[in-house]
């Protein structure tokens, strides 16, 4: 199985302010790295979900997610926004974007990578390892450490 | 405390867990205990019954419907969308606490069968947890049934004794019509006239009876409950009747209760749209499911059943010329075959036919041989005590009672629990019985009332003797078949613990 993050995937610096500007760029970053095959088709995907529910959460977290035909393997993009991009949480603007693409049939084994990312995500150090991370790999050696145990 | 929660969201794959991770963080904060299940894409290993039964309060933090919620049901409920989870577990947990303080004489709507239910197994979560291995599941499933049925067997078993006690015994037609010693009646049919045309007797004949007709009902349903959970009940119960009514005896309760849980089982893996999901347990599991246990209780076990009677009775009808004591024999074998059931039907109709045509040897062989099956059992349970679930030896104890009565009813919880053991053993007890009773040449003037009678048997003492040798050799051959079964029991319990647990 490929890797969950690499640091091609990582935007330290978010220039978007809208989430449709901000998961476009994500989601290209994630085309460029191979792991979707059709932005616009995981584009309306992710939509989708989003109009659902929002996936702002209170605390400065945003996660567009979506099971998605055109994704190859789970994988995480990750995004810090200085300004802020509203997810739709009640206490403001995301700081914090996970864009989670999940393979449409992903077996267990997939899905259960994308579980255990989901838990970790909840966990104040984790957050905040994540604000203070000072470059691409810092995120992607992170990730690594406390979703995958290694 | 210890709480059981359920997390799901729409595409499962980020909320579901995040909230599951959320809420376990909050309750180990707070000192609580909890399991979450996780009904999202990566699956998750189910919360066990016995993980339900022991939670004080149940979250569900969920955006989409949770899949068979009817697990929890009486259980005090916190319910919450998934985010509500993520961004305050702790105030969930909070919640869910004060659910559980709160309502504490709402859990003993769960609880209630702890008491009743020390006995260990599925008498305490009342449903069986998946995982064990074939043998001890279906053991399992045969219990549940019978751990309900029993308070049934028990109840009016003993309003019936007691109705023939101080009744005697034409009290039964007297309240349902029919022949006794010559006397035509014509019974009660408004239940307003019972007590003033049949008295006190009568009316506890009527509760009592009316206790015995959900034996098979209860047995049946409760079987398919132990299966297959809520969803199982009522193609159990409606199975169960229709055994009675084509008069299957709790054999056909037996198979119309695991046909219907195996069907539901069946129908509860099928992955159905999320939008028709809520309504299955509820609506569609059990309308095919009755549907297709009634069809198959009516048409394929019912006809047989009526014909295969048709044939036994004139059979026995061909036999009158042969050695009487072993007419006696082969009645005993036939009354505790299915104790109640249709082969019983034949066995006691050849007797109250004999009697009415003025032979009262068949019949004193017949009623002795339907005495020894609950006798014999609570013997056994008596004399061995720790080869017998606690439920099992309180069946025993009625099983006095009820064996003195010809209430070879009382026999039903052990056979159900049990059949290959329980049935042989009870059938070679009651055909010593039988043959005794012709070769000792007692009769009977009643067609039943067993003991309390016994005003009306001829050679009363012989006829007692030939009801104990029946009563000792039904114990010592369940004693034995027991014994031999447990070697197998104990490697089927081995299997249980070690084996995986499975999806239901």
């Amino acid at each position: 199985m490929a890797e969950l993050i690499t640091a091609d995937l990582v935007d330290l610096d978010l220039a978007g302010t809208e989430r449709a500007e901000v998961t476009g760029d994500l989601a290209r970053r994630l085309a460029g790295a191979g792991r979707v095959t059709d932005v616009d088709g995981f584009l309306a995907d992710l939509r989708r979900r989003e109009e659902q529910m929002p996936t702002g959460l209170e605390g400065g977290i945003g996660i567009p997610h979506a099971r998605s035909a055109h994704v190859t393997e789970p994988t995480l993009a990750f995004g810090r926004s200085e300004s802020g991009v509203d997810f739709g949480a009640a206490d403001g603007p995301a700081h914090l974007i996970f864009l989670i693409a999940a393979p449409e049939g992903g077996g267990d084994e997939h899905m259960t990578v994308l579980a255990s990312l989901a838990r970790r995500l909840v966990h104040e150090s984790f957050r905040q390892s994540l604000h203070t991370a000072p470059d691409a790999d810092a995120v992607v050696e992170l990730v690594r450490r406390e979703v995958l145990g290694r | 405390m210890r709480f059981v929660a359920v997390t799901s969201c729409p595409t499962g794959i980020a909320h579901t867990y995040m909230a599951a991770e959320s809420l376990e963080q909050a309750a180990k904060a707070a000192g609580h205990e909890i399991a979450v299940e996780t009904q999202g894409a990566a699956g998750s290993a189910p919360l066990t019954a016995q993980q339900i039964a022991e939670a004080d309060a149940v979250v569900f933090a969920a955006d989409v419907d949770v899949r068979d919620r009817e697990r929890f049901a009486g259980k005090p409920t916190v319910t919450a969308g998934v985010k509500a989870a993520i961004n305050d577990g702790a105030g969930l947990i909070a919640e869910a606490s004060r659910a559980a303080e709160s309502a504490e004489p709402a859990e003993s709507v769960a609880g209630e069968e702890t008491p009743a239910g020390a006995a260990p197994g599925p008498e305490l979560a009342g449903k069986v947890e998946g995982g064990a291995g074939a043998g001890t599941r279906v053991r399992q499933w045969l219990m549940t049934g019978v751990s309900y049925m029993i308070p049934f067997v028990a109840a009016g078993g003993i309003l019936i004794a007691i109705a023939f006690m101080i009744g005697g015994a034409e009290i039964a037609a007297i309240v349902d019509g029919g022949e006794y010693r010559g006397v035509q009646y014509e019974g009660v049919a408004e239940l307003s006239d019972l007590f003033g045309q049949a008295g006190i007797a009568g009316v506890l004949f009527k509760i009592g009876s009316t206790a015995f007709e959900m034996l098979v009902p209860i047995l049946s349903g409760f079987i398919a409950f132990g299966m297959a959970d809520r969803p199982g009940i009522a193609p159990g119960v409606v199975g169960g009747l229709l055994a009675s009514a084509i008069g299957a005896g709790f054999l056909g309760g037996l198979v119309s209760g695991l046909l219907a849980g195996a069907v539901v089982m069946g129908l509860k893996r099928l992955r159905v749209p999320r939008g028709v999901a809520g309504v299955m347990p509820v609506v569609v599991i059990p309308l095919i499911a009755t549907l297709v246990v009634g069809l198959l209780m009516i048409v394929v076990v019912g006809e047989p059943i009526a014909a295969v009677q048709t044939g036994m009775t004139d059979w026995l009808s061909g036999l009158s010329g042969g050695a009487a004591w072993l007419l006696g024999g082969l009645l005993g074998l036939m009354m505790a075959f299915d104790m109640g059931g249709p082969v019983n039907k034949v066995a006691y109709t050849f007797g109250l036919a004999a009697l009415a045509s003025g032979d009262t040897l068949i019949m004193a062989a017949v009623m002795a041989a339907g005495m020894t099956p609950p006798l014999g059992l609570a013997l056994a349970t008596v004399v061995r005590a720790r080869l017998f679930t606690r439920a099992e030896r309180q069946a025993g104890q009625a099983g006095w009672l009820l064996g003195l009565s010809f209430i070879t009813e009382g026999a039903i919880p052990f056979a159900a629990a049990d059949p290959f053991r329980v049935i042989p053993s009870v059938m070679v007890g009651s055909a010593t019985t039988g043959a005794l009773a012709v070769a000792f040449g007692t009769t009977s003037l009643a067609p039943h009332g067993g003991i309390w009678v016994v005003g009306l048997i001829g050679s009363p003492l012989l006829y007692l003797l030939a009801i104990a040798a029946g009563t000792a050799v039904t114990c010592g051959c369940l004693l034995v078949a027991k014994n031999i079964g447990r070697n197998r029991t104990g490697t089927a319990t081995t299997s249980a613990a070690t084996a995986e647990p499975v999806t239901v």
